[in-house]
């Protein structure tokens, strides 16, 4: 079964994403809606990895040989700056969150297919969190798209 | 006569539920003229709050010399405040009033003429224009105009230039209001009516110190209060305001946790069974999600975060669950708080789960800060599609194209209108090269002042139009003087709808314009044109505007069709929706539980309100809403800066009763000057004590951001928050405006900033001489054990008062009736 894989890679991109919403958060203050939103944010994805902890455990652990080629999500390295880097920054965390959205996706099928109520639960709870996340880039980045590739220099 | 600087109301008229609301005519004429030397009275209403009163404006000799309430209007019924008795026609008469131009010539400002003036906007302009496009522009004006210059401006901005980049100082005052009924109705509209007032059982204020911000409006509260049959009255807000002294239940809240009781209340409601299961069910969506959202917050989890107690969060909700009518008002200490739009959805649950809403008594009031914001709203002068119209729906910026007969891709609806504090962002950057401030003071009013400065003084190309010199018109590259109220002939729209012609009454001074003829004298030299090339804006006159505006407001909630200045002459102001259905225009909104959200008629298809996310229009369409309200869910989330060792106190900024804004007209008053004449600073007993700080002393409030430095006033509020009024500038003495010390931070999805959150340290600097200056008539009453003498007017704030002379007016006759 290669579902504790698939968990472990979950648990593991959710904490990926945390350290990318803060370096977000951290990189761009001066932009305080992004500031502010992506420590939130970052707490959530920290929620969520805790959530899937037992989980984790109650499935075992695996060891990497077990995981799928390139099958990883790789956090943001360091922010940029100005306009055209606030909009590449919010990108690649974009890239990553949609990378954890779909991954809970898999997740909450295979969890189906096993009729496990508990996983169930924990999924209900994060992963329309983690749709929220990604919409809310969307839309940041559509706000911010117009500006920074039109009108900054 | 009634000294009304010490008589905020005046003189009390009670009535009963179900009675109109008796008359009163309040009138001051400037000093040595009698009533027989007034050559005219001429029609408007007052600019100094949202409320709207409507009022003749006494002239002699082509001066303005008294104001008196107009008898037959049904928002006031005679009544004026102490702003628009004394402010409203001595604020504009200011010996100092910009009369010419201004322009910068070596790095000072001089004197020039219209013709150097608007040719140096108008070159930089095309310049921009042709350089680096329509993002370069941003516009940034008011919730005083009128609204044929809201919807003048609009049409050159999102018609003739093509920029997102327009907002109004209503972000700051009234964003949320707006925000709040699109997220829970699908568009902007007020749904209820200052006659709930007449009718109601219980009047909940949430965040709204009405007997400082609307003071007519609290008279009319305060004579159902002096009635027979009293309203119960429950306040939220952390200050020991007038709502609270006569409030059966006060919950003040720490300052920042809205939601927490918000989500409590409504937990009271469907655990005691206080629903009204017929019309949830049958006019709105959502009730699962509330239900799951708000089930952890009990009375007991309530009084913890927000340090209130328990029997109290379940006696406010008694109140509001058992109340056979319950309206509910709603200002800053929502909108200005962390979770803002969240937490005004709150209040529209709460009347959507009791079916309370559309009935007269049952309303819900969404307030506005200014007397025009309605209008900044509805005619997209805050960055919003006119008319209400959504900018994700193309078929409505069809209508606009059609309407303006341009392609509709000039229309910025590519993405979110770009809101104030994001406009100065853009400032800051260098992206937005050309700023326009009409009407407003950001170098006081906006938050985290000392960056503020820094952005007004950078490279941008300022533009400032107003009546006086401000602080922000010391940063600009070029001043235009403005004509304001009772020197220009316009409209405008107060918080319940209610539509008010304001006639000119004298000349303006030297060469002053009003703020229609200099948007219209850009346009006609920028030399718009519409797709056919024919000139985009051929207006000459309000009056034409206004015509224009009724045709874009056809058929959308905000119809003016049938509304006419002729009509407006004479009578009383006219609720909205006024046209062939609502001939005498419409008392309430939704009485038939239809709600705006089917999506080819909402204004926005809603946002998550805990990021701000939009709604995708396809997610919006398979909710199938068909009419029906929201119920908005959200959890509570603390806000972002909370007290800690450094900075141990809650910070807030608000109002006092005898000012607006940053002054630009109330100082000007001699009456309100001397009432409030400095700035200070509100503590606790137990703070100030325990801090060894006695009335007067000065204190000096540190935050993250900045300081100020004024007396201390020692308050009634609770202990931990200090509060400071933000009207105070630094034209006339530096430290001492509020906004020093607040944050850049706004609400995701309302965008209006965070003014009621803040971390500060307090300290004393040295005894003071003589008591603070704060008035002792209102929130900022003295508790502690000082003698303050208290506020007076004197002879010179001696109004007349006529009770009764006639019969109150009636609103929309064809309505009530029904």
């Amino acid at each position: 079964m290669k579902l504790p894989v698939y968990l472990g890679l979950l648990r593991e991109a959710e904490r990926t994403l945390a350290g990318s919403f803060r370096q977000v958060a951290e990189g761009h203050g001066d932009e305080p809606d992004v500031h502010f939103l992506c420590r939130t944010l970052a707490a959530q994805c920290d929620a969520h990895h805790e959530a899937l902890t037992p989980v984790v455990e109650r499935y075992g652990e695996t060891t990497p040989d077990d995981e799928p080629e390139r099958l990883h999500a790789d956090g943001l390295s360091e922010t940029r700056t100005g306009p055209v880097g606030l909009l590449r920054d919010l990108q690649d965390v974009y890239l990553l969150a949609t990378f954890v959205e779909i991954t809970w996706t898999v997740v909450r099928q295979a969890a189906q297919a096993l009729r496990d109520h508990d996983l169930l639960d924990v999924i209900g709870r994060c992963d329309s969190e983690t749709s929220t996340q990604v919409q809310w880039l969307r839309t940041r980045m559509k706000q911010a798209a117009p500006q920074a590739l039109v009108a900054a220099s | 006569m009634v000294d009304r600087v010490a008589e905020v109301w005046g003189t009390r008229t009670p009535f009963a539920r179900g009675r109109r609301w008796p008359v009163r005519v309040d009138q001051l004429l400037a000093e040595g003229v009698a009533e027989d030397d007034v050559d005219r009275w001429v029609q408007s209403a007052c600019v100094l709050c949202s409320n709207g009163c409507g009022c003749d404006i006494a002239v002699r000799d082509g001066r303005m010399v008294g104001v008196r309430g107009r008898a037959v209007d049904t928002v006031n019924h005679g009544r004026l405040g102490p702003k628009g008795l004394f402010g409203s026609w001595q604020g504009m008469a200011g010996r100092d009033r910009l009369t010419r131009p201004l322009v910068r010539e070596g790095g000072e400002l001089v004197e020039s003429d219209w013709d150097t003036a608007m040719g140096r906007v108008v070159e930089r302009s095309r310049a921009l224009l042709a350089e680096h496009g329509p993002l370069s522009h941003g516009f940034y004006t008011s919730g005083q105009l009128f609204l044929e210059e809201y919807y003048a401006l609009g049409v050159i901005g999102k018609a003739g230039i093509g920029t997102p980049h327009m907002d109004g100082n209503t972000r700051l005052c009234t964003a949320t209001a707006a925000a709040a009924m699109k997220e829970s109705f699908g568009s902007d509209g007020q749904p209820g009516s200052y006659v709930d007032i007449d009718e109601c059982d219980a009047i909940v204020l949430y965040g709204h110190n009405m007997p400082e911000t609307q003071t007519v409006l609290w008279a009319r509260v305060l004579d159902r209060i002096a009635g027979p049959d009293r309203p119960r009255v429950v306040c939220v807000d952390p200050r020991a305001t007038e709502v609270a002294r006569h409030a059966d239940v006060h919950l003040a809240v720490r300052n920042g946790t809205n939601q927490a009781l918000m989500n409590g209340l409504a937990r009271e409601l469907l655990h005691r069974g206080w629903v009204d299961d017929a019309y949830v069910a049958a006019h709105t969506l959502g009730l699962d999600e509330l239900r799951e959202v708000v089930e952890p917050w009990t009375p007991e989890a309530v009084a913890e975060v927000c340090g209130v107690d328990a029997g109290d969060v379940r006696r406010a909700a008694e109140i509001i669950g058992t109340s056979e009518r319950v309206l509910s008002t709603v200002l800053q200490g929502f909108y200005q708080s962390h979770q803002a739009t969240a937490a005004s959805c709150g209040v529209n649950n709460l009347h959507l789960l009791r079916g309370m809403i559309g009935r007269p008594g049952c309303g819900v009031l969404q307030m506005n800060g200014q007397p025009t914001a309605q209008n900044t709203r509805e005619c997209g002068a805050d960055g919003d599609l006119p008319g209400f119209r959504n900018w994700e729906n193309p078929d409505h910026v069809d209508e606009l194209a059609r309407l303006w007969n341009v392609d509709p891709l000039v229309i910025p609806h590519w993405a979110p209108p770009t809101h104030a504090m994001q406009i100065f962002r853009y400032v800051e950057q260098g992206s937005i090269k050309l700023l326009w401030v009409s009407a407003t003071n950001p170098a006081v009013s906006t938050p985290d002042l000392a960056r503020m400065r820094r952005i007004l003084g950078g490279d941008v190309f300022l533009v400032v139009q107003d009546l006086y010199e401000t602080e922000t018109t010391r940063y600009a590259d070029v001043v235009l003087p403005a004509a304001g109220w009772g020197e220009k002939t316009g409209t405008f729209t107060n918080v319940n709808r209610t539509v008010h012609l304001s006639d000119q009454a004298v000349d303006p001074p030297g060469d002053a314009r009003s703020d229609l003829d200099i948007f219209l004298d850009y346009a006609r030299r920028m030399d718009f044109r519409d797709r056919d090339g024919a000139p985009l804006i051929r207006w000459t006159s309000p009056e034409e505007v206004f015509r224009a505006w009724q045709e874009c407001s056809r058929g959308r909630l905000c119809d003016y069709t049938g509304i006419s200045y002729d009509r407006l002459r004479g009578g009383s102001g006219i609720p909205w929706p006024c046209n062939d259905e609502h001939p005498d225009g419409t008392v309430r909104l939704y009485a038939d539980g239809v709600f705006p959200t089917d999506p080819d008629r909402c204004e926005s298809y809603g946002h998550d309100l805990l990021t701000g996310a939009t709604v995708d229009p396809a997610a919006y369409r398979a909710l199938a809403p068909a009419g029906r309200a929201f119920l908005k869910a959200v959890p509570y989330l603390p806000p972002h800066e909370e007290p800690d060792a450094d900075h141990p106190f809650r910070y807030s900024t608000g109002r006092t009763v005898y000012h607006f804004h940053t002054r630009t007209k109330t100082r000007r008053a001699r009456q309100l000057d001397r009432a409030a004449p400095d700035a200070w600073v509100e503590l606790s007993v137990a703070d100030a004590d325990r801090l060894g700080i006695a009335e007067g002393d000065i204190v000096r409030v540190t935050s993250r951001r900045g300081e100020i430095v004024v007396p201390a006033r020692v308050a009634g509020g609770r202990d931990g928050v200090v509060f400071a009024p933000f009207h105070y500038g630094d034209s006339d003495g530096d430290g001492r405006a509020a906004n020093e010390l607040t944050m850049t931070e706004w609400d995701p999805v309302s965008k209006q900033p965070v003014f009621k959150v803040a971390a500060v340290r307090v300290e004393r600097v040295r005894a003071g001489d003589r008591p603070s200056p704060a008035p002792t008539t209102t929130a900022s009453r003295p508790a502690g054990p000082a003698r303050v003498p208290g506020t007076v007017g004197g002879p010179d704030a001696e109004v007349a008062e006529d009770v009764a002379p006639v019969d109150p007016p009636a609103v929309a006759t064809r309505e009530e009736g029904s």
